[in-house]
């Protein structure tokens, strides 16, 4: 199946390990990514916060171009997917900015009066006929005995209209199962990391960011898996900032999702880019890889 | 024919008498695209009870609607509520009422930039604001930049103590030292300058 994929700001920059493990693992499931020409930043939850009306005119410049491709737009950041969700359905929705965004694209020769679908790789391989079985019976390693805890995040399944549940997801577990390892109870699983905020506000993020790890580390979870590179980098990169903070001792692995299940696939880690994370899963996958 | 009930063009709230063209503020954001429903809002509190962050809010999400509504733009606009709002949706897919709260807060951080009610060196605005220069120039997020520029201007002594943290990135291969460019930024630029001059009219 062909898809038109939205890389995002993140996959050129501080998750080269997702847009790695994403290039090995989709070919795999027969899911073809077809990167959108000359993409452009969706514009995020940061430009909507300054001037909103240029975010959804540059944000439709690439659904303009997706339209030209003719197939449904998909991407693997969960910001990226709400952003250009959003951007998508103010232009269907409201005729006012639907008119201003068609006005901008049009003076530099673009039109967007199709509707295009904006779908996140997870809905893909959850939802897609076929992919999940797929993802079962290429199955090289089984991972048995790997406790993972699913952490969807707030913008994968936020705000309503998506492919699951708004609070309790449960996606992430479906691939978590089909590879063989097994999905812990994760209650916080779309409660926010405060990833918008870390920057600006570290000093309560870091909450957030110690609820959700004591949350995976009390149900058992040998490692956490994420679909949204703000997310991975939240919960990965602050883990000893945290530990400072909450005189708490967690080491706990953060993985994109298409890394385990490429490793369940039968690939390398450094295929997977694993070797780029922070937190060492060495111990953790060990059993897994030959 | 007389009547003893007379129809008032003012409504009374306190001593103050308001007349429907001082509610400007509160007309501004219900004619705003993603604004209008708090019209319905019944003031139940699921918001306030469901937002991460509301404990850091000047005011939570209920109150800044029913000031909003209220047309208490000074104090709206003023506050720290908008700028603490983590774009989680949480309160939107749990308001009753199915008011977009989130893309209510866009809305009035807009309107405290344009008002001029935002601090200069105010920490949310400038890293929105190291974003959008990044998008305008490349097209693209450079993260390197964003950072820098966001230090510089909120709080330059953070920038040795987030140092590490950067280097990290670095050896990872997770921090590039220069920026992706978009090819056609031509267009990119005219895009954001057709969508300026449309804001301004």
């Amino acid at each position: 199946m062909k898809y038109t994929y939205f890389p995002g700001c993140c996959m050129t920059g501080d998750a080269p390990g997702y847009e790695q493990s994403i290039q090995a693992v989709c070919p795999t499931l027969g899911v073809e990514l077809i990167k959108l020409d000359d993409w452009n930043c969706c514009g995020a939850t940061a430009y909507s916060s300054i001037a909103e009306l240029q975010s959804f005119c540059f944000s439709s410049r690439n659904l303009a171009l997706a339209q030209k491709e003719g197939r449904d737009l998909v991407a693997a950041c969960a910001a990226c997917y709400t952003t250009l969700r959003k951007a998508n359905s103010y232009f269907w929705e409201y005729p006012e900015v639907r008119e201003k965004v068609s006005e901008a694209l049009a003076a530099v020769g673009l039109t967007y009066d199709k509707r295009v679908n904006v779908r996140h790789l997870v809905e893909i391989l959850t939802t897609q006929d076929g992919i999940l079985k797929t993802l079962e019976d290429k199955v090289k390693v089984k991972l048995t005995g790997l406790r993972v805890a699913s952490y969807h995040g707030c913008q994968l399944v936020r705000p309503k209209g998506g492919f699951d549940d708004p609070e309790y997801p449960h996606s992430l577990d479906l691939l978590v199962k089909a590879v063989g390892a097994e999905a812990v109870p994760f209650p916080l699983t779309s409660r926010c990391c405060g990833g918008s905020m870390t920057i600006s506000r570290p000093e309560i993020t870091l909450g957030h960011i110690y609820k959700l790890l004591r949350c995976a580390a009390d149900n058992g979870a040998q490692c956490i898996i994420v679909a949204c590179p703000v997310c991975q980098i939240n919960l990965e990169a602050y883990q000893g900032k945290v530990n400072s903070k909450f005189k708490s001792n967690f080491n706990i692995p953060i993985l994109y999702f298409p890394q385990l299940l490429g490793v369940a696939l039968g690939f390398k880690p450094k295929e997977l880019g694993i070797n780029r994370n922070i937190i060492s899963s060495k111990k953790i996958l060990s059993p897994y890889v030959s | 024919m007389a009547t003893e009930f007379k129809t008032e063009e003012k409504v009374t709230v306190g001593p103050k008498s308001v007349a429907e063209e001082e509610m400007a503020f509160r007309d501004e954001v219900w004619s705003i695209p993603g604004g209008e429903a708090i019209r319905l809002c019944k003031q139940c509190g699921t918001c306030a009870g469901s937002c991460p962050n509301a404990n850091f809010m000047d005011y939570s999400p209920r109150k800044v609607i029913a000031m909003v509504r209220a047309n208490m733009k000074e104090e709206v606009l003023r506050s720290n509520s908008m700028w603490w709002c983590l774009s989680c949706y949480l309160c939107t897919i749990r308001c009753p009422q199915e008011i977009h709260i989130t893309d209510l807060m866009y809305i009035l951080k807009q309107l405290a930039i344009r008002e001029g009610y935002v601090q200069k060196r105010g920490r949310s605005s400038n890293l929105a604001k190291g974003i959008v220069e990044n998008v305008r120039k490349y097209g693209r997020v450079w993260e390197l930049e964003m950072m820098v520029r966001y230090y510089l201007r909120t709080n330059p002594l953070g920038l040795i103590g987030m140092a590490p943290f950067g280097l990290k990135l670095f050896l990872k291969g997770r921090m590039p030292l220069k920026p992706h460019r978009i090819k056609n930024r031509k267009q990119m630029r005219k895009i954001v300058k057709m969508a300026e001059a449309m804001e301004a009219r």
